[in-house]
């Protein structure tokens, strides 16, 4: 029980059956799954189908928080590959074509690597903050993508491409199936050959892990590229499910909520040891979340006070200071209690969320 | 730099003399050189414009200029503040949306101005407060607290209301219709506000013991702490400053646009962090002038304006920033490497 207790994923998934929970307990349909023309319909299978975007993305910014930075740029590139998929498919004479889908899928995702190439290589051979590196793109990167378009939001009538974000396979959503296959291949890739612990050393300490042989240069610049190219693949689904490449709204905040599913989901931001699996936990919390504040019949554009107050939670939880105060006042009885799990009671301070 | 040089009486020993003049001040100077390179930009865009159109550097043009970009200049110097000190605050833009339509909704219900705009003021400093302590006393990295900061302030402007809301009261309405001339030099009180909150900041920046704290801590945390100087305060109250001149944005956006609406400012604060980062502060803190970022807001009006002139797409000034914006990253990367060698 105490191994289960002090389990660096239990606090963030205890927060996730927590939100479920209260969801089914006001409203049961919510955890029904039904079976409607070989697809499977629900509230759940839906939360599944939208985060599908912000999946990728936070895979992303979590191998780019491990190496001690953090991507900023994510939004625009969504928007850059939306537009760059998009204004092909409307340029072609054949936009149902399955050829033509195909082109703008591989034109909008070699844009994204550029892009992220480009981030990586002013973060890894220029040296320079990445924070600042990715805000240059952040900033130029909508105008690039307002340019492709024209300043006008392009829509275009593709069944291939709205397959994409809408269509079903294997009774789930082919957009799930997008995510899910990232999932899978950045778990590989990181957890089964040794990039994972390379990242980690270079996110502990660049100048150690350079000293004892490791390339940080190309981990680090690697990173920015996986995390482009995954920005692109989220903004090919985002216009796909829109049927409309939106150079303004595409991707708008969704750094931010990355940057948060990847601190929800225990991965730290100083760099270093990072975790996918949480990194999927703290998305489907937030898509969760989003879907309860929105059932609460609270207007969407109001829900940034919910997810503030669970952000301000979340990182006083950590901080070493509150551990401090709960030491002090535990030692008295406990003289050898520890405090080392980050964001303790996660799930306490949700349930009062959806409560209120 | 080389004006500096000219004003000098000639060395003894002529070339050597200069030479060695010249190094000993970029070295004992080399944190303006960034500021003196934003200044030479202005100007060659302002110079490059009149050539190019023949009444662009008309006073009515340039006065314009200023006041359209008040509340930037304003957020600005906030967020110099917070940069100084090494921080970042990402929340200013939505501080601004928040307090503007704040004020909007409260004036809509007949609460006089003089109450209003205290409120709004408050209202700003509060998020700033947060923002602060989350940072000094809880560990909390400035980007994801003012992230916090961000969020909280955008989602409570739609709380207070879905949709802008016309102000009729005659007192905020006056700040922006009063024009004093002179010749064809205008300004409207907007801008006499923006100017007092760069001359404050000057004032308190350079002339105060609170303004050397700011630049000691930017240069190194740690050596503050131990020379005594009250780091904790200090670090708050920069991001209580920075949310106060949030507050006056909204109020100056408010007067400006004679509405609130909680759409305003979506990425201002990455306009306002731009503009100081070509004014010539250091993101890594320590190094920078308040009136260097009023130059940067003035050279992201020109291009703005200059965009608008030649009826291009407004999306290039975004891309002309952010080239600029690496540029000057750049410069600045090579002076501190630089500075870093001499040590």
């Amino acid at each position: 029980m105490k191994k289960v207790l002090r389990h660096r994923l239990f606090w963030p998934i205890a927060a996730l059956v927590t939100l479920i929970v209260v969801n089914t307990i006001v409203r049961p349909q919510f955890i029904v799954v039904s079976v409607r023309d070989g697809q499977l319909y629900g509230v759940l299978i839906d939360i599944l189908r939208t985060s599908a975007p912000l999946m990728l993305v936070a895979l992303g910014m979590t191998v780019v928080i491990a190496t001690r930075g953090i991507d900023l740029s994510v939004g625009a590139i969504m928007a850059v590959s939306g537009a760059v998929a998009l204004t092909i498919i409307d340029a072609s004479s054949d936009p149902g074509s399955i050829g033509t889908v195909l082109l703008a899928l591989v034109v909008a995702l070699g844009v994204s690597l550029a892009l992220g190439a480009w981030n990586g290589l002013l973060v890894s051979v220029a040296g320079i903050q990445p924070i600042i590196a990715t805000l240059v793109l952040m900033l130029a990167g909508r105008g690039v993508a307002l340019l492709i378009t024209d300043g006008f939001i392009t829509t275009v009538n593709s069944a291939p491409y709205s397959f994409i974000a809408t269509g079903y396979l294997l009774f789930l959503p082919v957009a799930f199936l997008i995510a899910l296959a990232a999932i899978v291949v950045v778990a590989l890739a990181e957890r089964r050959t040794a990039l994972g612990v390379l990242t980690e050393a270079v996110g502990i300490n660049p100048q150690a892990s350079r000293l004892a042989g490791v390339r940080s240069r190309g981990i680090v610049f690697g990173a920015y590229l996986a995390s482009g190219l995954l920005a692109g693949i989220a903004g090919v689904l985002y216009s796909a499910n829109i049927r409309a490449a939106d150079a303004n709204a595409a991707g708008q905040f969704i750094e931010l909520y990355a940057i948060l599913a990847v601190v929800l989901g225990g991965t730290s931001l100083m760099g270093g040891k990072f975790t996918i699996a949480g990194t999927v936990v703290g998305v489907l919390i937030i898509q969760t979340l989003d879907k309860t504040i929105l059932f609460l019949g609270v207007p969407p554009a109001q829900s940034p006070v919910f997810f503030a107050v669970v952000v301000i939670v979340v990182v006083v939880l950590q901080s070493p200071r509150l551990h401090k105060w709960i030491r002090d006042l535990t030692s008295k009885r406990a003289p050898r209690a520890n405090d080392s799990q980050p964001g303790t009671p996660v799930g306490t301070q949700n349930k009062v969320e959806v409560a209120s | 730099m080389t004006t500096d040089m000219q004003t000098r009486p000639t060395a003894p020993g002529a070339e050597r003399g200069i030479v060695a003049r010249y190094n000993t001040f970029m070295s004992r100077r080399s944190s303006l050189m960034p500021t003196l390179a934003a200044v030479a930009i202005l100007i060659i865009l302002l110079v490059a414009a009149q050539v190019r159109f023949d009444r662009f550097l008309s006073p009515g043009n340039l006065s314009a200029l200023l006041l359209d970009n008040a509340y930037l200049v304003v957020l600005a110097v906030g967020m110099t503040f917070v940069i100084l000190t090494g921080g970042i605050d990402l929340s200013v833009g939505s501080v601004m949306a928040f307090t503007g339509i704040l004020s909007a909704s409260l004036l809509s219900q007949q609460l006089p101005a003089i109450i209003v705009i205290p409120v709004m003021l408050l209202g700003g400093a509060a998020i700033g407060l947060m923002i602060g302590v989350l940072v000094q006393y809880f560990n909390v990295q400035p980007f994801i607290a003012s992230l916090a900061g961000l969020f909280l302030a955008r989602g409570l402007a739609f709380v207070v209301s879905l949709s802008s809301i016309r102000v009729e009261d005659p007192a905020v309405l006056w700040l922006q219709r009063t024009r004093f001339a002179f010749g064809g030099w205008y300004i409207t009180p907007t801008g006499l506000i923006a100017l007092a909150v760069v001359a404050i900041a000057f004032y308190v920046l350079h002339w105060t013991r609170f303004g050397r704290t700011v630049y000691a801590i930017g240069g190194s945390e740690q050596s503050a702490r131990l020379m005594g100087l009250k780091v904790a305060r200090t670090k708050i109250l920069v991001y209580v400053i920075s949310g106060v001149c949030g507050g006056v944005a909204g109020l100056l956006l408010t007067a400006y646009s004679g509405a609130g609406y909680p759409r305003n400012g979506i990425g201002t604060e990455l306009d306002a962090i731009a503009a100081v980062v070509i004014g010539g502060t250091l993101l890594a803190g320590g190094t920078g002038y308040v009136l260097g970022s009023l130059v940067g807001v003035l050279v992201y009006g020109t291009i703005k304006k200059l965009i608008s002139f030649m009826g291009a797409e407004q999306s290039w000034t975004q891309i002309i920033i952010g080239f600029l914006l690496l540029v000057f990253i750049v410069v600045q990367r090579v002076i501190v490497t630089r500075s870093q060698r001499r040590t």
